[in-house]
């Protein structure tokens, strides 16, 4: 491993202990000799198994749910309906006071998509608790329903999910979409040489963890019940699922650890609630894991995006207007998307300094499994669209990809859409050091660049007036009005340095 | 779920004619899945332990290849290994180790490619049925319609190819070493003064199950084996097929694909299985 | 329906009571509490549940119990050689080739079978051996490097 250690030398201390030093996992061992203990790896007496009855239909009103059958199926002990369910309706992130709740545990009065969860069986065999499922009669009513974001916006598209009325969700209990102001987009398009606007689409993800989703929930001897699961989120699971059962926390002892797999896909509490529940019942020891095909299509996946980029680029290869729309699918309910769009808006325009940025990110429900997290969530897909779109730019004005986005990245000084003033900055430096492992050629002009050259072209002044926000569905969001100015002199500066005259 | 074992392969085939419900056990690599996730419709298997199921004789004229033989023992036998291409294609090391030539043969769309090279080779099938054993042409078998009573299939046999009618097999797949059917195909054929002859074409993952291609085939017979020639037969290959839309492409996928591994498998522009 | 199984197990004669329907995998992790294999697809596809049957990997999650009576099953559990990792186990942590750790039965078990059987294999053979087993985390190099580097550590004989 090489360490560039002469990369900003001045500003830390290079006494390094632990990084660049192999270290070894502290559950190495117990992997080799499979001693390491997932959720599943018990077997307490007198176990019992849950299935849950999945909605066949992406949309639909139930209107009756016949369990008879079920309940008097070979070894069932119980079926539960989501009227047993004492709070029968959540978000996750309830918990930080963001977002109303919005998704049963058990759909009681309509399913919102193809796979949710309408009853579950507890039984002695999961052969019994499959057989139970197939005993259980829905007389559904069929509903139109929504599969894509800008359909789900369109005025006449079917409701989705009659807690946020127009298919988004709201931030503020007022805002349809989260937005990022900076400077005058208009005015940079009338400005630039080149106009680009591309639109991206991604489909989405599952993170298909080799262990499935689950948790085997247990009474034990204190009165409180014990869970062990696979979540990646285990006080978060614990609360949830108190919530859900309208417990105190204490009385539950959430024990996880291992997780085999996560990378977002064990973040939702989905299995916890159900099984404590099915102890709470029955007074056994309940085991409620996802098979592979409820994990492959019913557990949430990375929600898909659709991006829209609009950019002005002069023929120098500035950037100098970035305008993005960004729709999150964020399913049938919102567990964490709300959220992702507020990572996302964070992140725009990217790591690039661009004097005047606009976005708008929606939060969207349509008929499709929700989604959740996944690795970078809210910005992972972000940069795929907004990196394909800088190679698309470089190409537009003939630029080498590596050296366009040299040339437009943040400088430690340079004023950011979010009006923070960009410090420690290393992407230049970074693409440096790639390039030359990469036996990337960059001119020297761009080899000579640095963040900590340069920067201040773009600063924040109170004088100038911003520009109002364009026209509806959504409100002002004047908090956010803060004026910009360009600062021309430190501008050329900073072309000069780089450009040196020369045409590109 | 119940679980009866006979050591004799007659019993087992009179016990799935007694009862709708039962269904053969080979490797279990396709039932047992069903039976973990609950979707199995049946509530019975049935197994055997009987030895001429495994039976593998490649000494005669007429290789015989028992219904419980597995991949892994067709990849241990040097003197077939014409067939190690195709078993070898058949799921990861583990599965072959326990992959029946019978279960293949009954192996729903997208797997089954085994069946395939058995189609191309002009199998024959020995069957157990309430009258004793008999033979029938193993195309015959798969058109068996599905309300005909359950026949236990104890062995394929088929003529040893000879070394110039070599098996032609090629398996298309999104993730390789391993994975379902793109689509498979094989081919026997010899050349005689130039000429295709004794051709027969069979496909996998094309329709419902395992094909023979027999307007390609008639289209084949007595043409040169150049490009030319192939090129202007391929179209009777799409009447030949009705690919299905799964989990692995789709039907307008594979009938587009299909005639360029074809021609590719024909004029010996596919890299063999090493 | 119950029956008595007998078996060898990780070189010890095993009986215990199973369902004539019960997997090798459910009688292994339920009835003799080695919890190795791991349930991971249930559908054969994932190979986390790999143990070997008469030294060939085989699927547990796919197999009856009863098919192993009379043969001899190794599972990860009986790998090591007394209280010492063996090669492959060290070579698997000193590559890194395991994170979540839930595929790593499965692929130990494999990489086993491939040694005993080809003790100095090529990397191609390698790949094949576990082409059945799925790995989300690691990328599957670490674990190439370590069975090769396991392969030769134990000398080629």
């Amino acid at each position: 491993m090489e360490f560039r250690k002469d990369l900003f030398a001045d500003e830390r201390d290079d006494n390094l202990n632990e990084i660049g030093k192999p270290t070894q996992r502290q559950d190495m061992v117990g992997h080799v000799t499979g001693t390491s203990r997932f959720f599943d790896d018990r077997h307490p007496a007198g176990l019992l198994h849950l299935k849950v009855l999945r909605s066949p239909h992406h949309h639909a009103r139930i209107r009756a749910i016949d369990t008879r059958s079920a309940a008097r199926a070979p070894g069932v002990k119980r079926v539960i309906l989501g009227n047993d369910v004492p709070v029968n309706l959540n978000t996750l992130l309830s918990l930080i006071n963001f977002g109303k709740d919005d998704e049963p545990t058990l759909a009681v009065d309509k399913v919102r998509y193809q796979g949710e969860p309408v009853a579950a069986v507890v039984a002695e065999s999961e052969a019994q608790a499959y057989a139970a499922l197939k005993l259980i009669a829905v007389d559904y009513e069929p509903l139109p329903a929504v599969f894509d974001v800008e359909q789900a916006l369109a005025p006449s598209a079917p409701l989705v999910n009659d807690i946020y009325p127009g298919n988004t969700f709201e931030y503020h209990d007022r805002y349809n979409h989260q937005r990022l102001r900076f400077g005058d987009v208009a005015a940079g398009f009338a400005q630039a040489d080149h106009v680009l606007e591309q639109r991206y689409q991604m489909s989405p993800i599952e993170h298909a963890p080799t262990e499935t989703n689950g948790c085997i929930a247990e009474p034990e001897q204190d009165g409180r019940i014990a869970v062990y699961t696979s979540t990646q989120a285990l006080f978060f699971s614990l609360d949830t699922s108190a919530k859900i059962l309208d417990v105190p926390s204490n009385k539950l002892h959430f024990i996880g650890g291992t997780v085999g797999g996560g990378f977002g896909g064990k973040v939702d509490t989905i299995t916890e609630p159900l099984a404590i529940l099915g102890v709470m019942l029955t007074g056994r020891p309940v085991r409620y894991a996802l098979n592979r095909t409820e994990e492959m299509q019913m557990s949430s996946p990375r929600g898909a995006e659709r991006i829209i980029i609009k950019d002005g680029l002069m023929n120098d290869g500035r950037i100098i207007a970035r305008q993005v729309t960004h729709y999150f699918d964020a399913g049938a309910y919102t567990r964490l998307s709300s959220y992702a769009v507020v990572k996302c808006a964070a992140h725009m325009p990217g790591p690039y300094t661009i004097p005047n940025v606009s976005m708008d990110g929606y939060c969207v429900y349509t008929n499709r499994t929700p989604s959740s997290a996944m690795r970078g969530f809210g910005v992972t897909g972000a940069d795929f669209a907004l990196e394909v779109q800088m190679d698309k730019l470089a190409r537009l004005v003939n630029m080498d990809p590596l050296e366009f986005r040299i040339l437009n990245a943040y400088r430690d000084g340079d004023m950011k859409a979010h009006r923070q003033v960009a410090k420690n900055c290393a992407l230049i430096e970074c693409a440096q050091a790639a390039a030359e492992l990469a036996h990337w050629p960059l001119s020297p002009p761009f080899k000579a660049m640095s963040s900590r050259s340069g920067g201040g072209a773009v600063t924040a002044s109170a004088s100038s007036a911003a520009t109002p926000p364009t026209a509806a569905p959504v409100v002002n969001t004047p908090e956010f009005s803060t004026p910009v100015t360009h600062n021309p002199a430190a501008n050329q500066r900073r072309l000069s340095s780089f450009l040196g005259g020369e045409e590109h | 779920m119940r679980v009866h074992t006979f050591d004799n392969a007659r019993d087992a085939a009179n016990a799935l004619l007694d009862d709708s419900s039962a269904r053969i056990l080979g490797g279990g690599t396709l039932m047992m899945r069903a039976v973990n996730e609950g979707t199995a419709t049946f509530n019975t298997l049935v197994r055997t332990k009987d030895p001429a199921l495994q039976r593998l004789r490649t000494d005669t004229s007429r290789v015989e290849l028992g219904a419980a033989v597995t991949m892994a023992q067709i990849l241990a036998t040097p003197d077939l290994n014409y067939l190690h291409p195709v078993a070898a294609t058949v799921g990861g090391p583990a599965i072959r180790q326990m992959a029946t030539i019978g279960g293949n043969l009954f192996a729903p769309s997208p797997y089954g490619d085994f069946a395939v090279a058995l189609l191309a080779l002009d199998a024959r099938v020995q069957v157990y049925s309430s009258f004793g054993t008999r033979e029938l042409a193993l195309t015959a078998l798969f058109g068996t319609p599905p309300s005909a009573p359950p026949r236990l299939v104890g062995a394929v046999t088929f003529s040893r190819p000879r070394s110039e009618q070599a098996l032609h097999y090629h398996k298309v797949t999104r993730v390789t070493p391993k994975g379902a059917s793109v689509l498979s195909l094989a081919a026997c054929f010899t050349v005689r003064g130039e000429r295709l002859s004794g051709v027969r074409l069979a496909a996998g993952a094309l329709a419902a199950g395992p094909i023979r291609l027999a307007r390609m085939e008639r289209a084949l017979e007595g043409q040169r084996l150049e490009a030319a020639a192939v090129a202007s037969a391929l179209p009777q290959m799409l009447d030949d097929i009705a690919p299905p839309t799964d989990a692995i492409a789709s039907t307008r996928y594979r009938r587009a694909i299909a005639p360029v591994y074809l021609r590719r498998l024909l004029l010996g522009e596919l890299t063999p299985w090493a | 329906m119950g029956l008595t199984l007998e078996f060898q197990l990780n070189g010890d004669h095993t009986a215990v009571l199973a369902d004539e329907a019960a997997t090798l995998q459910t009688v292994l992790r339920v009835e003799l509490g080695l919890t190795s294999p791991k349930r991971g697809c249930l559908q054969g596809t994932c190979g986390a549940c790999t143990v070997l049957v008469d030294d060939a990997p085989c699927l547990s999650c796919l197999m009856l119990a009863q098919n192993v009576a009379g043969r001899s099953v190794q599972t990860l559990e009986g790998l090591k050689e007394g209280a010492q990792l063996n090669p492959l186990q060290h070579a698997f942590m000193a590559h890194f080739a395991a994170q979540c750790g839930f595929c790593t039965p499965g692929m130990l078990m494999a990489a086993s079978a491939l040694l005993r059987q080809t003790p100095n294999p090529t990397r191609q053979q390698v790949v094949d051996a576990i082409a059945g087993n799925i790995c989300r985390c690691t990328g599957y190099e670490p674990i190439i490097k370590a069975v090769l580097a396991a392969a030769s550590a134990s000398g080629n004989t």
